[in-house]
């Protein structure tokens, strides 16, 4: 077993430089929640199965789970702590909250990282395409109607907002 | 997760370098999307984890009419069904691409991880072997070439020996009348494991008949398989549902499949017959158009 030297890793999150020491067996979950504070990402299952722990990295959403800390050196991390604008809140989180789209809000950071990467990439997208993109997304409380009708208005907002 | 050192070497003489050292202790990273899970739940144990995707072949494909697509190993899912020509051309490894995992899980797993994880139900598999793919393989003799319907000898099990590593994958170009497919049945609509999963290829003659067609079958055996007699059986028919469903029912004679939770022996085999038929279906339209 080697003694795992821990590893300097220079990023940007949330558009500011960040630079961390991890251990190699460190997810980027990890980091971020233990080493950074940034713990809007959830873990859910730690498997890659409930998307609880979605971040953007380069500009597409991933399972922070399923990254290691070590292998973002020079990546552009986004995660659900950089969504608002100041205190402005996103539209997608407007319309979580007055959609009434989370009950415990476990699964909800991720959901809402993955929606706004959907709806950046069509503010239109149909349901069976905001279905089938957030089927990484797993949530026991809702039953998806609500997400989905709250990523729907969201899209809304953003298309008249441009 | 067990501590392990972490390398990201930038040339594939160095992984073979790395990797011919430490043998089994050495696990390679791609996507990440099964051996991380893997060395956390201890199924898989390393003393070293070397990233290959700082390695321009490996994380970089092209295309040319001659040369057909070359795929380098860890090239996330996504580029392949995102690509408007690659999908058109490559309609079964757009169509596998598409399904694995969800959309987090597309921006990370590769192809060429999929293949090396040798899973009997991974999605990717009978897709490359429907194209008739060929990996591109790098070790401390040179390099050789396998055929992927060559490349899997049991569940989690493929041909690489110490040292050596998939650097690509190489598909054959396509022509305006070729077409190819892949479907999977799962109880659920996504983000499952496939009962049965058919990958179908064809290339039609100027006539419309079948000039050539490829069978491919996942989840029904230890290894993804092509199904030779089923395929050699098209040479020269048309393609009507017919023939398809023929094909279909010289697939399932080959097709040993298990018993489990997600479906019996004899309703696997049932699926094989729909999936062929369903597939070539697919194939055929793709190719006309
Ligand atoms: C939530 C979830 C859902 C999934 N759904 C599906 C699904 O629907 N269908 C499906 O088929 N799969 C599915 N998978 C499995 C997985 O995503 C795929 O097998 C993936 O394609 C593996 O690619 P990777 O790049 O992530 O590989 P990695 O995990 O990086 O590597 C996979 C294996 O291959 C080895 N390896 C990687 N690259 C090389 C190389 N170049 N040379 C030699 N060895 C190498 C690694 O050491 C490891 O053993 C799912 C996984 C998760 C977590
Ligand atoms: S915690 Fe990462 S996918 Fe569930
Ligand atoms: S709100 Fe509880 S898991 Fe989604």
């Amino acid at each position: 077993m080697p003694a795992s030297k821990k590893v300097h890793v220079t990023t940007t999150i949330n558009g500011e430089d960040t630079d961390f020491l991890c251990e190699p067996r460190h997810s980027l979950l990890e980091v971020l929640r233990d080493n950074l504070g940034l713990t809007g990402s959830k873990e859910g299952c730690n498997n890659g199965n409930c998307g609880a722990c979605t971040v953007m990295l380069n500009g597409r959403p991933v399972d922070s789970c399923l990254v290691l800390g070590a292998e973002v050196e020079g990546a552009e991390i986004e995660t659900v702590e950089g969504i608002a604008c100041s205190s402005n809140l996103h539209p997608v989180q407007e319309c979580f909250l007055e959609g009434a789209a989370l009950q415990c809000g476990i699964c909800t950071p991720g959901f809402l990282v993955a929606s706004k990467a959907l709806l950046d990439k069509d503010p239109h997208a149909s349901e069976e395409t905001i279905r089938f993109d957030l089927s990484g997304n797993l949530c026991r409380c809702t039953g998806y109607d609500k997400i989905v009708r709250a990523v729907q208005a969201a899209g809304q907002k953003m298309a008249t907002k441009v | 997760m067990k501590e392990f050192d972490y390398l990201a070497p930038e040339s594939v003489s160095e992984v073979v370098s790395v990797i011919s050292e430490h043998g089994d202790r050495a696990k390679l990273l791609a996507g990440g999307t099964d051996i991380i899970v893997q060395l956390r739940e201890g199924l898989r144990e390393a003393d070293v984890v070397v990233d290959i995707k700082k390695i321009d072949e490996v994380t970089s494909f092209k295309y040319s009419e001659e040369h057909g697509l070359s795929l380098g190993a860890a090239v996330a899912c996504y580029h392949l069904y995102e690509h408007p020509k690659l999908s058109q051309l490559y309609g079964a490894l757009a169509d596998s691409t598409h399904i694995i995992g969800g959309w987090q899980i597309q921006s990370r797993a590769s192809v060429g991880g999929n293949l090396c994880n040798a899973s009997p139900a991974a999605d990717s598999i009978p897709s490359l072997i429907a194209l008739n793919a060929t990996a591109v393989i790098a070790g401390p003799n040179g390099g050789r070439t396998v055929a992927v319907q060559d490349f899997c000898t049991g569940p989690g099990r493929n041909v690489l020996e110490n040292g050596e590593l998939l650097v690509s994958i190489q598909v054959p170009a396509q022509c305006n009348n070729s077409g190819s497919a892949y479907e999977r049945f799962i109880p659920r609509n996504e983000m499952d494991i496939a009962v049965v999963g058919v990958g179908s290829w064809v290339r039609l003659s100027e006539d419309g008949t079948i000039a050539e067609a490829r069978i491919s079958l996942g989840a029904v055996a230890a290894t993804p398989l092509f199904a030779e007699e089923a395929s050699a059986s098209l040479t020269g028919k048309h393609p009507s549902e017919e023939n398809f469903a023929a094909a279909g029912e010289l697939a399932k004679q080959i097709a040993t499949p298990i018993s489990d939770m997600r479906g019996t022996d004899e309703y696997r085999a049932h699926l094989v017959g729909v999936l062929v038929k369903r597939t070539l279906t697919t194939a055929a339209e793709r190719a006309q158009n």
